[in-house]
């Protein structure tokens, strides 16, 4: 660059336009910060009397709530990813192949959709508890069943869906690690079980901690369940100060609250992972699995099939039963309306990260600089950000806007203009940008570092344009990676639910909203409709990751 | 003396193939072997045998009179009393270089671990780095870590697996005989795989060469190079080539340099292998041989040339010889009668 800046005027056309491309970066990357800048400055104050009032109240409930909530789901999703991650890292018994990429499907099941089927299942009036009575002709009352909707059942409803981030990465931790590392154990004096404790299982641990903080990062965004079983933690928190108390300040200021709880979890996970970056010393064979035999096999099989049934085949099925004993009232022009609602959004979304992605990928690309590192790193920052939190930093400088406008409007024209800005799609497909803008960047990426410079040059060399490079070699190396990206992004926007909640515009409704109050009014069964929709939707990215985890078997 | 290992005709098949046919072998205590092949031989399968992670399909491995492995009994490689340093070190990367040392010796007091931990670490010459983590230490260190840490419980015998495969060339016959003094100095019996017959020679007291699963000869490096058991040893130690040649009545040997065949005057057709210095560059000779490829070595030039039959020899010659390719050079040709082979390709003089 600096070459054909001395050299010629086309160069100087040439810098310009770099300069003007990371101009772009910065503002965009300005643009997406606005959120969290709001919500973090908030703590500056001014404190209003609502806010000192639920300092002295609840505050702490939502700590401690948040706290256990935390602690339950890190042990639940650690026990469960880490038991299955061995099973099939380091076991051969009947349909281990199956299990290990069948295991991811828990995924697909958002953890508010799967808490009302398991409520509709173990409830009072469910079917479990109905036979319980029958078959022992009890009564109500007369035995103990654990209450589902509390902390518990949520603690339970989220490790479930939630195992799978740490059951990936253990499992590829585990299937990393050379087999001489196991040998040189056993030959230095340990069995086989001390083997597993002292080397085995404390060299996974960087990538059980980002498994778990991952993880818990979702238990800390979810609003859904922790709503639907009255558990007080922080999201429904800063939804009541909102919609009960009209307070817009100090629900900022307890989402700030909530944002430092997920910036310590986002040290732990940085951390865990460049602690991973060591552990892959040597590249020697992978660890041989034991064949199981008789009973250990059956085990085995049993343990898999039953953390796979509760966390994916038995919610899905009960789901499906609910929409097959409703489908005359369900298949409605209603849900086409919704159907429609979700799609538009979620492309819409989707379009817009993608664009961004490329924007800042190939800023990134042609001038990998620490300008470019950083704006990259702001962008990406939303992902960890909780939905609930980036709605109501959306909300503060969008009725901010609108306040001003209407002002002014009626000040110079003596007019109204309502809810210009705040109260519409833009809104929301902001806050979706920034929540998921992370998601399409990391494919983009991905793809751009396969497309080495030395092919760009390679391609100029044998007498191609830049714009002919561009269609011959980037897009047909990229089309994988883009569409990748705009279909992550599309099904994370359609499982969302507190963002859309707060920012939906007035009766604009979508699958995961409506399922959401079908089912907070009871109407369980008639929330299986969307609910399975988007449970099926969200199969698009597991299979995305099954396909890349054969692909890498196949490759090693 | 008894022996310290003994391998008594091991056998390894995996389903149909057999990695390890018959292998047998004996080490005294505190001797060097080295299981010495090409890639494919079994040389690895057969320390894997020894530390316990591969089964024997026939045989038996005993080490100081205990049986470690036969058909029906193997004996869990943490019960066997035998170190091993892996190819690639195989280092604990979540354990600093004091914690790796110490691994084995979780059965040893606190105080007892230390101290041998502190005298391992003298040994290695590796104290500062007590407190390093694996990550962070070159090649060579990691490698006196991973030595450090077999020799910890002070096991009957050292495995070596390719020990220097990982590390730059001009480390490797360096620290072979840096380790070779080490484990000489504190009598340790050690069993060496290598592909590498430089690396062989220079630890080794005791080589086993293998040949596609078989033990082609075990001996002394200086008896594989001067008294090789076949055409296999001949071809795979030293430099050479290896041509027929006929022997005359008398015992002599002689290259077909006139064309004479075999069955003539009573001469039988033999396979000879020729060393470099067998054929001497002499001013005075009448054979003229053909300089068909010439490499310069330094001090010599290392000289192929044609025989008037066609077959080529290796010869070399002061660096002041310099003949370019296709010109002649004036030889002598004084060929080994124990580097003879018949028909079979088995040593004429065993």
């Amino acid at each position: 660059m600096a070459i054909n800046h001395a050299v010629s005027t086309r160069g100087e056309a040439v810098t310009s336009a770099a300069w003007l491309w990371r101009l772009a970066m910065v503002i965009s990357a300005a643009v997406v910060a606005v959120p969290v800048v709001v919500i973090v400055a908030s703590l500056l104050g001014p404190y209003s009397a609502a806010w000192r009032h639920l300092f002295d109240t609840v505050l702490l409930d939502y700590v401690v709530n948040s706290l256990l909530l935390m602690l339950g789901v890190g042990v639940g999703t650690a026990l469960l990813g880490v038991s299955t991650a061995w099973l099939t890292a380091h076991c051969e018994f009947p349909g281990r192949r199956l299990f290990s990429w069948a295991l991811l499907l828990p995924m697909a099941m958002p953890a508010y959709i799967i808490a009302y089927t398991y409520t509709g299942l173990l409830d009072v009036a469910g079917p479990v508890q109905s036979s319980l009575r029958a078959g022992f002709d009890w009564q109500h009352g007369d035995y103990w069943f654990p209450e589902i909707r509390s902390l518990g059942g949520a603690i339970c409803m989220l490790s479930l869906v939630l195992y799978p981030y740490v059951y990936l990465l253990t499992r590829v931790a585990f299937v990393d690690q050379s087999a001489a590392l196991g040998e040189a154990s056993r030959s230095l004096g340990n069995s086989a079980s001390q083997t597993f404790f002292r080397v085995t299982l404390p060299m996974a641990r960087p990538a059980i901690a980002a498994g778990v903080s991952l993880a818990l990062m979702e238990t800390l965004a979810d609003y859904g369940t922790v709503a639907y079983f009255g558990v007080s933690a922080f999201t429904t928190g800063i939804f009541r100060t909102w919609y009960g108390l009209g307070e817009l300040q100090t629900a900022a200021q307890l989402a700030a609250c909530l944002l430092l709880f997920v910036i310590a979890l986002f040290a732990l996970e940085r951390r865990s992972r460049s602690r991973l970056r060591f552990h892959r010393l040597g590249t020697g064979r992978s660890t041989q699995r034991v064949r199981l035999q008789g009973w250990r096999a059956f085990t085995a099989l049993a343990a898999a099939l039953l953390v796979l049934t509760a966390g994916f085949l038995l919610p899905a099925a009960q789901l499906a039963a609910w929409t097959a004993q409703h489908y005359q009232n369900a298949f409605t022009t209603a849900f086409l309306a919704l159907l429609g609602n979700s799609f538009l959004l979620a492309a819409l979304a989707s379009l817009c990260c993608l664009l961004l992605a490329l924007l800042l990928g190939y800023g990134k690309r042609a001038h990998p600089g620490r300008l470019e590192a950083v704006t990259t790193r702001v962008a990406s920052m939303g992902y960890a950000v909780p939905g609930t939190v980036i709605a109501v930093g959306v909300m503060i400088p969008f009725a901010w806007a609108d306040n001003t406008l209407d002002h002014w409007l009626r000040q110079s024209f003596g007019v109204s203009s309502g809810l210009l800005v705040s109260g519409t799609l833009g809104a929301l497909v902001f806050a979706y940008v920034v929540r998921f803008l992370a998601v399409s960047l990391q494919s983009v990426e991905a793809g751009l570092t396969r497309i080495r410079p030395d092919l760009d040059e390679a391609a100029r060399s044998l007498g191609h344009t830049p714009l002919g490079v561009l269609r011959r070699i980037h897009l047909p190396m990229l089309r994988g990676s883009l569409l990748t990206a705009l279909l992550l992004v599309f099904v994370d926007v359609l499982k969302e639910l507190p963002t859309t909640l707060i920012l939906r515009p007035f009766k604009f409704n979508t699958l995961a909203v409506r399922a959401h109050e079908l089912a907070s009014d009871e109407r369980l069964a008639e929330a299986a409709l969307p609910a399975l929709a988007i449970v099926l939707i969200g199969l698009i990215p597991v299979i995305l990751l099954t396909r890349n985890m054969t692909k890498a078997a196949v490759d090693s | 003396m008894s022996n310290q290992l003994e391998l008594d005709q091991v056998c390894v098949r995996y389903g149909e193939v057999t990695a390890v046919e018959d292998a047998s072998l004996t080490l005294q205590p505190g001797a060097i072997g080295c299981l010495l092949g090409p890639s494919g031989c079994g040389k690895t399968t057969l320390l894997r045998a020894i530390a316990g992670f591969e089964p024997v399909s026939a045989g038996r491995i005993t080490l100081r009179g205990v049986t470690l492995s036969t058909p029906q009994r193997r004996l869990p490689p943490e019960q066997r009393r035998v170190g091993m340093v892996f190819q690639d070190f195989a280092l604990f990367p979540h354990l600093n270089v004091r914690d790796n040392i110490g691994f084995g010796l979780a059965t040893l007091p606190r105080k007892a671990r230390q101290e041998r931990v502190e005298s391992l670490l003298q040994l290695v010459a590796l104290s500062e780095y007590a407190d390093a983590w694996p990550h962070e230490l070159s090649g060579g260190q990691q490698q006196r870590v991973a030595l450090a840490r077999a020799l910890a419980p002070k096991p009957d015998i050292l495995l070596l697996d390719e020990p220097f495969s990982s590390l730059d060339t001009e480390l490797r016959t360096l620290l072979a005989a840096d380790i070779r003094e080490l484990l000489k100095r504190s009598a340790i019996t050690a069993l060496l795989v290598t592909h590498d017959q430089h690396e062989a020679f220079a630890m080794a007291d005791q080589i086993t060469l293998l040949h596609q699963g078989r033990v082609a000869q075990t001996g002394s490096p200086h008896e594989l190079y001067h008294r090789p058991a076949n055409t296999f040893v001949a071809a795979f130690i030293g430099e050479g080539s290896i041509i027929s040649a006929t022997m005359t009545g008398s015992g002599e040997l002689a290259p077909l340099i006139t064309g004479t065949r075999a069955g003539h005057d009573g001469a039988s057709s033999h396979q000879v292998l020729v060393r470099p210095g067998d054929v001497s560059y002499d001013a005075s000779s009448t054979l003229l041989l053909r300089v068909t490829r010439k490499t310069f070595r330094g001090a010599h030039f290392l000289y192929e040339l044609t025989l008037p039959d066609g077959q080529r020899v290796p010869c070399l010659a002061p660096g002041h010889i310099d003949v370019p390719a296709g010109g002649t050079l004036p030889v002598t040709v004084k060929l080994q009668p124990h580097l003879a082979f018949d028909g079979a390709g088995l040593a004429r003089s065993r």
